[in-house]
């Protein structure tokens, strides 16, 4: 999906007699805003519950493990650093640490998504999972607790995957020379979105993690 | 209008094949915004052809005679499948996707959209929604029974194929949201010079407002639409009550969304109405500034309406009552739109041709659906007609009589235009009649049948109701023959109608300017625009 956008920008510039790098930026920015109502369904779906069931999300929270959250999200703050690093290496033409910046950035997004199979491995194990026997036993608030905390983080997860995978284009587009440093736009959507990305996760880190 | 370069027909139009591809791969690969109109078009009037195929079955049903045609079941499948594909497939894309995808860049002075290639994939975005929709049919556990609001619990515990049929409309949301992106920042970059935003013809206006709803409101149906896929598959269960989760709150997401929608349908159709009226009365249209805030607050707060679908839902009396009110208050710019384009007649030198006859039709049509609106929306009322023929009535009047009727009158307006030739406007007419007869007596006596009490999506009814039933079966005939008239009409225009002048309806808007069929690139030098898009006065017109 943005890749599509990220095509279409990279389309006006094919063509060459048109190119707008803030065209470019600004679709980026309306497609940021429906990612940004696509979470916050989500999110509404969370303070309903959360209104019904406060004393069981309370108690779910606690079964969630603080570290592995805070962890993570030093790790995706970490990785929008060398994003931006990036964007400011193509800039000063430094392709090599714009490459080596773009590189880190996926390398941080792979971490976070091998902490966060850890740790729904671990809940599995525990037998906590939709639909499970055990989840069957718990209180119903809990039970909404756990599925939204697997809808919720599977849906950031899958975006950092796909955050991944534009980065890895966006690499391999810095080597062959197709983004350089007067023409970076996709490189800066890419960053949006990562940002986007990175900005979930700062409010899904207190809603799940912290909210015991 | 303006500065306009010659109209001289040097540059091949957009229809003959340029490039490096020929015939149907030329076309399947194209980024020209023109192009992608027609294959919408084309896409849109199968699907059109088909949901009007089921609705009249649907109808044939209702004659006690022909009962046992069909079993309930397929009679639940059927309602559904006419819904699915009658809003998803050609009413909320229809008039954006094919005339704002071909007229905007051209009213706003521009070669092509901002984004041509997302423009393609959100083509076959659309196709493969449809397809994905339409094979929900055929495999699994049989076609989707559940209406196409996909209400839950029902929808995450019936065994037959919702979840293929939910992941199509999922797949279309993106079309639509992607379409969206592309619009807007068209309108916001791509405008020529002098085209200031009040001087946007206000078709443009109509997109730019349905653009901000599909941005905004079609993620929260996608999600929606998630979750009960997300249900169905691993039992997440956050609309099932034995596992704590609240149907209820299935009711608001998904009509946060498909509320708003109904605007996405007939904005864009109302930015039709409000081009055709000046072309046909030679006068600029009265209020023009009115027409534009009007769309835009007809979005802003036909955001905030969603809940009077769930009057008898069991939500607190003072949210009924704040949603009513809401509800009382989106009639208001509507309305206000209604006087601007019947006010543009006043004084006008009314030229009678067929866009004009299916514009007024519109309006006539949509008074009533508006009015019925009103009715629904009212809390006592409510109560008594809710789920019944009337809220079936009131929406085919705003969504066919509304959006159906603005998607001909855009057919028959720019039709020579988009092709260059000219189609029979006496059989324009003449298909006229039976849809307008065939239409009110299918739907105005549905009102009457839901007043009465008949209740909808029931493959049987008591005997009271037969001859209501009979008079809206019979109107459906009507309809359908008017139907197929209109659109042979243009099928025979297309292989042996004459060729189209530049501008056969003396319009001043950009597209009346350029060729017929347009060039390529639309204009062969950006124009410079000086004054508003409706000053008759400014020049004279052939």
């Amino acid at each position: 999906m943005s890749d599509a956008i990220a095509q279409g920008a990279a389309g006006a510039h094919a063509h060459g007699e048109h190119r707008d790098d803030v065209g470019a930026r600004l679709g980026m920015w309306l497609f940021l805003v429906t990612e940004i109502v696509l979470f916050g369904g989500l999110f509404l779906a969370y303070s309903y519950m959360r209104y019904l069931y406060p004393v069981e999300f309370h108690e779910g929270g606690q079964q969630l493990n603080v570290t592995i959250g805070v962890i993570n999200t030093v790790i995706l703050l970490t990785s929008s650093l060398t994003m931006v690093l990036s964007l400011v290496a193509i800039q000063r033409a430094d392709l090599f640490k714009a490459k080596l910046f773009v590189g880190t950035t996926v390398v941080l997004g792979l971490a976070f998504l091998v902490n966060k199979g850890f740790e729904w491995a671990a809940k599995f194990h525990h037998g906590l999972y939709p639909s499970s026997e055990h989840m069957a036993t718990l209180p119903h608030g809990e039970q909404v607790f756990f599925s939204l905390y697997f809808t919720m983080t599977g849906l950031h997860g899958v975006h950092v995957l796909v955050g991944i995978s534009v980065l890895t284009w966006v690499l391999t587009l810095i080597a062959r020379g197709r983004i350089t440093p007067d023409r970076y736009v996709l490189q800066e959507n890419a960053g949006l979105y990562w940002h986007l990305v990175d900005v979930v996760w700062i409010y899904l880190l207190p809603l799940f993690y912290l909210a015991a | 209008m303006t500065a306009v370069a010659t109209t001289g027909h040097a540059e091949p139009s957009y229809l003959v094949d340029t490039g490096k591809r020929k015939g149907i791969a030329a076309w399947l690969t194209t980024t020209d915004h023109k192009r992608i109109a027609l294959l919408y078009l084309y896409a849109m009037v199968v699907f059109f052809l088909v949901g009007m195929g089921i609705g009249v079955a649907m109808r044939l049903v209702q004659l006690h005679s022909l009962q046992h045609m069909m079993k309930p079941q397929t009679y639940n499948a059927l309602f559904t499948l006419h819904g699915v594909i009658m809003i998803f497939l050609f009413v909320i894309p229809g008039v954006p996707a094919v005339f704002g995808n071909f007229l905007l860049p051209i009213l706003i002075g521009a070669k092509d959209v901002a984004f041509p290639k997302l423009n393609l994939a959100t083509w076959y975005f659309f196709m493969a929604g449809g397809i994905i929709a339409v094979a929900a049919l055929f495999t699994g556990g049989g076609p989707p029974d559940t209406g196409w609001s996909f209400y839950a619990p029902f929808s995450v515990r019936t065994g037959t194929n919702v979840t293929l049929a939910v992941f199509g409309a999922f797949v279309l949301g993106f079309s639509s949201m992607l379409t969206g992106v592309n619009f807007i920042t068209t309108i916001h970059r791509l405008r020529a010079p002098g085209m200031g935003w009040f001087r946007m013809p206000l078709f443009c206006w109509g997109l730019y407002a349905t653009s901000w709803i599909q941005i905004l409101a079609t993620p929260i149906v996608a999600i929606t639409l998630v979750l009960v896929i997300l249900d169905r598959l691993f039992g997440v269960g956050l609309f099932d009550p034995s596992k704590g989760g609240d149907p209820l709150l299935y009711q608001h997401l998904f009509w946060i969304y498909s509320h708003p929608a109904v605007y996405i349908m007939i904005l864009p159709a109302m930015g039709v109405i409000s081009e055709v009226m000046p072309t046909f009365c030679k006068r600029p249209i009265f209020g023009y500034k009115a027409i534009a805030f009007s769309s835009l607050s007809i979005a802003g707060v036909g955001s905030l309406v969603w809940a009077h679908h769930m009057f008898t839902s069991g939500m607190s009396e003072f949210a009924n009552m704040i949603f009513a009110l809401l509800t009382m208050i989106v009639a208001i710019p509507s309305a206000i739109k209604v006087f601007n384009w019947t006010s543009t007649m006043y004084k006008g030198s009314i030229d009678f041709q067929p866009p004009l006859l299916y514009a007024l039709t519109f309006i006539f049509l949509f008074c009533i659906g508006g009015l019925t609106g009103i009715m629904n929306g009212t809390l006592a009322i409510n109560v008594h007609i809710h789920d019944t023929y009337f809220i079936v009535g009131h929406f085919h009047y705003v969504m066919f009589g509304g959006t159906g009727f603005g998607f001909f009158t855009a057919l028959l307006y720019w039709f020579p235009k988009m092709f260059g030739k000219n189609y029979s406007k006496r059989w324009a007419y003449v298909a006229w009649v039976p849809m307008f007869i065939g239409f009110n007596m299918l739907y105005f006596t549905m009102l009457v049948l839901g007043l009465q009490g008949m209740p909808r999506r029931y493959w049987t009814h008591l005997p009271q109701f037969d001859t209501g039933h009979v008079v809206a079966t019979v109107g459906s005939w009507f309809l359908a023959t008017g139907l197929v008239l209109f659109f042979a009409n243009f099928v025979w225009a297309i292989f042996k109608g004459s060729e189209a002048e530049d501008n056969p309806w003396g319009g001043v808007t950009l597209e009346w300017q350029i060729p017929s069929p347009p060039p390529v690139e639309n204009f062969e030098e950006i124009p410079t625009i000086t004054h508003g898009p409706y000053e008759f006065s400014k020049e004279s017109h052939a």
